[in-house]
């Protein structure tokens, strides 16, 4: 049964991986990565990796996906013209197909395994405990240092972002709540004694 | 292998509940409603007027900022689960490792607050 799925998914993500590539609108290739996401995350729990699964849903599908439609949308590039230079790109993306393909032969050239290898993949995971459980078992203690390193790199990011984007304009006029609540009658309104006849 | 898999088992059931679901309301209408199509009927309607240039055009960077805090933020609440989850067996030193994180990404959320990237104008 699992059989039948793992075929489900590989046909579903060789088939919208395609599209990704073949689809005349950008946008509708990033709905079909999404399509390819799902289905990946699909095998993820096939192997028994059911928190990277999750996590590719969250991370990827939820979040990254949106940030490609900007990227997409930002973008706002002729793609009518840029089709026509697909004779010009050739030989380049057939060097980089070829590298990819090299190295998904070398996946399958004889390896020196070690014995303990072989009995890691008659069975992957370990059934006595959740995925998600055994990470937690480490990433907080044994990998303490990479896991802060983590914090700081996802700091670096918020703040890289706020610096390259963030302009503040100041022709437009924000609003100052607390400016606003302190403010009092004394030194908002100022009564003047006019005399007749002059001005202010 | 098999107890494992047959937990998600509902899942399956739902995805292919929806999925029926979803055929069956975007079908229904062909084969049930009543369709007499014409040239006015198909051409657009009044200020639907057909579009002169793509849709895609310049927007303000603040909708990508807005989505880039949002991933960051995202990655943080993924950091959470397996710490929740795994919570009885990391003893203190994992506890206080999170707060440590949790207090990092503070900083830049408190950074990000009194910058004004949070603020719409």
């Amino acid at each position: 049964m699992a059989l039948y799925f793992f075929y489900f998914f590989a046909s579903t993500a060789i088939l919208s991986s395609f599209f990704v590539i073949f689809a005349n609108n950008p946008v509708h290739s990033v709905l079909w990565l999404i399509v390819t996401f799902f289905s990946v995350a699909g095998f993820f729990i096939l192997v028994g990796a059911e928190f990277l699964a999750l996590l590719l849903m969250i991370v990827y599908v939820g979040a990254l996906a949106v940030l490609f439609l900007f990227v997409v949308m930002m973008l706002n590039i002729n793609f009518a013209g840029l089709r026509s230079g697909v004779a010009q790109y050739l030989p380049f993306g057939i060097l980089i197909g070829l590298v990819i393909f090299i190295e998904l032969i070398l996946a399958f050239v004889p390896w020196d395994f070690k014995e303990q290898s072989f009995n890691n993949l008659s069975s992957p995971i370990n059934l006595s405990e959740t995925n998600t459980v055994a990470l937690g078992k480490v990433v907080y203690t044994d990998y303490f240092l990479l896991f802060q390193c983590a914090g700081i790199i996802l700091l670096i990011a918020m703040i890289g972002s706020i610096v390259l984007t963030l302009r503040s304009r100041p022709d437009v006029k924000r609003q100052n709540i607390t400016e606003q609540i302190f403010r009092d009658p004394n030194s908002s309104i100022e009564v003047k004694d006019i005399n007749p006849g002059e001005g202010i | 292998m098999t107890g494992y898999l047959e937990e998600y088992f509902p899942l399956v059931v739902f995805f292919g509940l929806s999925l029926a679901f979803g055929l069956i309301l975007m079908l229904a209408p062909l084969v049930t409603a009543v369709s007499n199509p014409d040239n006015e009927k198909n051409s657009a309607y009044e200020c639907g007027f057909e579009p002169f240039e793509s849709a895609r055009l310049k927007f303000d960077i603040r909708f990508y900022l807005v989505a880039i805090l949002f991933v960051i933020f995202d990655l943080e609440v993924a950091f959470l689960f397996p710490w929740a989850v795994g919570f009885q067996h990391i003893g203190s030193l994992g506890f206080w490792s999170m707060m440590l994180f949790l207090l990092i990404l503070t900083i830049g959320f408190l950074y990000e607050w009194k910058k004004g990237a949070l603020e719409w104008e």
